[in-house]
């Protein structure tokens, strides 16, 4: 099981150089671009940001085997306040309707409230991709659930999994049952539950090298595994493929699963999934401000092509005509019924 | 012929299903057509499907089939536990076919004896 980030072991993949040279290496793959031409589709552009997704640093309490941020207790990216006035000051500017607030675990921003409660105060839709297990790792956080409610935050978890087994295989040992704790205590102030507006999405991404199932199916499993042994209640589950890139590229590479997953990555594209890529509405931004077609996008250090590149000066002419930067790692969310931060795409 | 085709069976091959068609299109087609209609969702779920199929891939013993449906009930949902009971399902009805046969050892054995 991974107890440290690719950073603190020194692996050479923790470098998004390497893990871009490692992508690019399978020269008899077809590549992201030519499959679009292929299937008659134009280069990936924008259509507008709806969603602004906000990575406000790495630091996480957890250290996940597929996490493609590196995230883990010894990364010390953070974004500072002033990067946050900066978000705030682009949002007075953007019609974005939504803003998706992710890290690492982004509660252990010192300022993490601070800037939760100035983006609802601007009137945005707030996403906090919270990972549950926060919860629970220290008094100072067990009152979440409740500043989550008294600011309508909709809440996005990630269980890849309704046993222990499987989750923590994924997401380290301890993790599910405090995962079910958690979510106990979001049902009992209502998240989850019909009629409170308290949503209470769950993330199920596979753990190992397949592919997600049908969307419907596993909520279905989901809810009624979850409702009977848990008493446990939620919204919807989304479905994420896992990008071959970071952690998760490791262990792709270490199981001896790279080149078979590509291949079923790449065999399993869809033209209808690779038209509705949420790139085409989010823009991301990373813990120094940088800006960035997709979280992906931000992990591998790929910068929006466009001259200026941070949110404190973007010009939202040139964002709207950039072309979006794709590399083969974007096969991950084209494959089968499509793959986004909000779950299946077809 | 190449050492490291020596053998009957290669992991590679799964992936050349689709190409049966090579030596005969029309039937393969028609084959393709009807495998993809008899694991679409219907009375029964594509997952409940896929769970049979991993349980006839083990009477069978098609190691491709196993593969494949290891990966396809995996990634339909299925737990560890859903998926070994399906392959003691298979192997129960395997072993209980050979012991209903004793049966009819037995009414031979009577039969033969004093």
């Amino acid at each position: 099981m991974v107890k440290k980030s690719l950073s603190a072991r020194h692996n050479p993949l923790a470098s998004p150089v390497h893990q871009l040279e490692v992508l690019e290496h399978q020269s008899e793959l077809p590549s992201f671009a030519e499959k679009l031409a292929e299937a008659g589709l134009p280069p990936l552009s924008p259509a507008g940001i709806e969603i602004l997704q906000i990575n406000i640093g790495k630091m996480c309490n957890q250290v996940c085997g597929h996490c493609h941020v590196d995230a883990g207790p010894d990364r010390k990216e953070i974004m500072t306040r002033d990067t946050m006035n900066e978000c705030l000051n682009a949002l007075q500017h953007l019609n974005v309707k939504t803003v998706d607030i992710t890290g690492g675990a982004p509660e252990l921003n010192p300022d993490f409230r601070w800037f939760i409660e100035a983006i609802r105060s601007l009137g945005k839709h707030v996403i906090v991709r919270c990972n549950l297990t926060i919860i629970l790792a220290n008094k100072k956080f067990y009152d979440l659930p409740v500043f989550y409610k008294e600011h309508k935050i909709e809440i996005a978890s990630s269980l890849p999994f309704y046993n222990a087994d499987r989750t923590d295989r994924q997401r380290g040992e301890g993790v599910f049952t405090d995962s079910i704790k958690a979510l106990q205590m979001l049902n009992e102030v209502g998240y989850g539950k019909p009629d409170t507006g308290l949503l209470l999405n769950l993330v199920y991404n596979p753990s190992g090298a397949f592919l997600p199932g049908n969307q419907d199916q596993m909520e279905r499993d989901f809810k009624s595994e979850l409702k009977k042994h848990y008493g446990i209640v939620f919204n919807k589950l989304f479905c994420i493929t896992n990008m071959p890139i970071s952690r998760y590229l490791d262990y792709l590479i270490s199981s001896g699963n790279y080149e078979k997953y590509m291949d079923r990555l790449i065999s399993a594209f869809n033209p209808v999934a690779a038209q509705n890529v949420m790139c085409h509405n989010t823009l991301s931004v990373g813990w120094d401000g940088s800006l960035y077609d997709c979280d992906f996008n931000q992990m591998l250090e790929l910068t929006v092509d466009a001259n200026r590149t941070h949110i404190s000066n973007f010009s939202l002419n040139q964002l709207s005509s950039r072309k979006i930067r794709v590399n083969q790692h974007c096969f991950g969310c084209t494959a089968g019924t499509g793959s986004s931060c909000g779950g299946s795409t077809t | 012929m190449n050492k490291n085709r020596d053998h009957y069976y290669h992991a590679e091959d799964l992936k050349k299903f689709t190409h049966i068609g090579e030596f005969g299109k029309e039937l393969a087609d028609k084959f393709f057509a009807y495998y993809g209609a008899v694991f679409a969702e219907g009375a029964l779920t594509a997952r409940e499907k896929s769970l049979i199929a991993l349980a006839v891939a083990h009477t069978v013993q098609c190691p491709y089939c196993i593969d494949a449906y290891a990966t396809d009930a995996t990634e339909k949902g299925c737990s560890e536990k859903q998926m070994m009971e399906a392959v003691h399902v298979a192997a129960a009805i395997r072993s209980g076919s050979s012991l209903v046969h004793s049966v009819q050892m037995m009414n031979k054995v009577k039969e033969i004896s004093m």
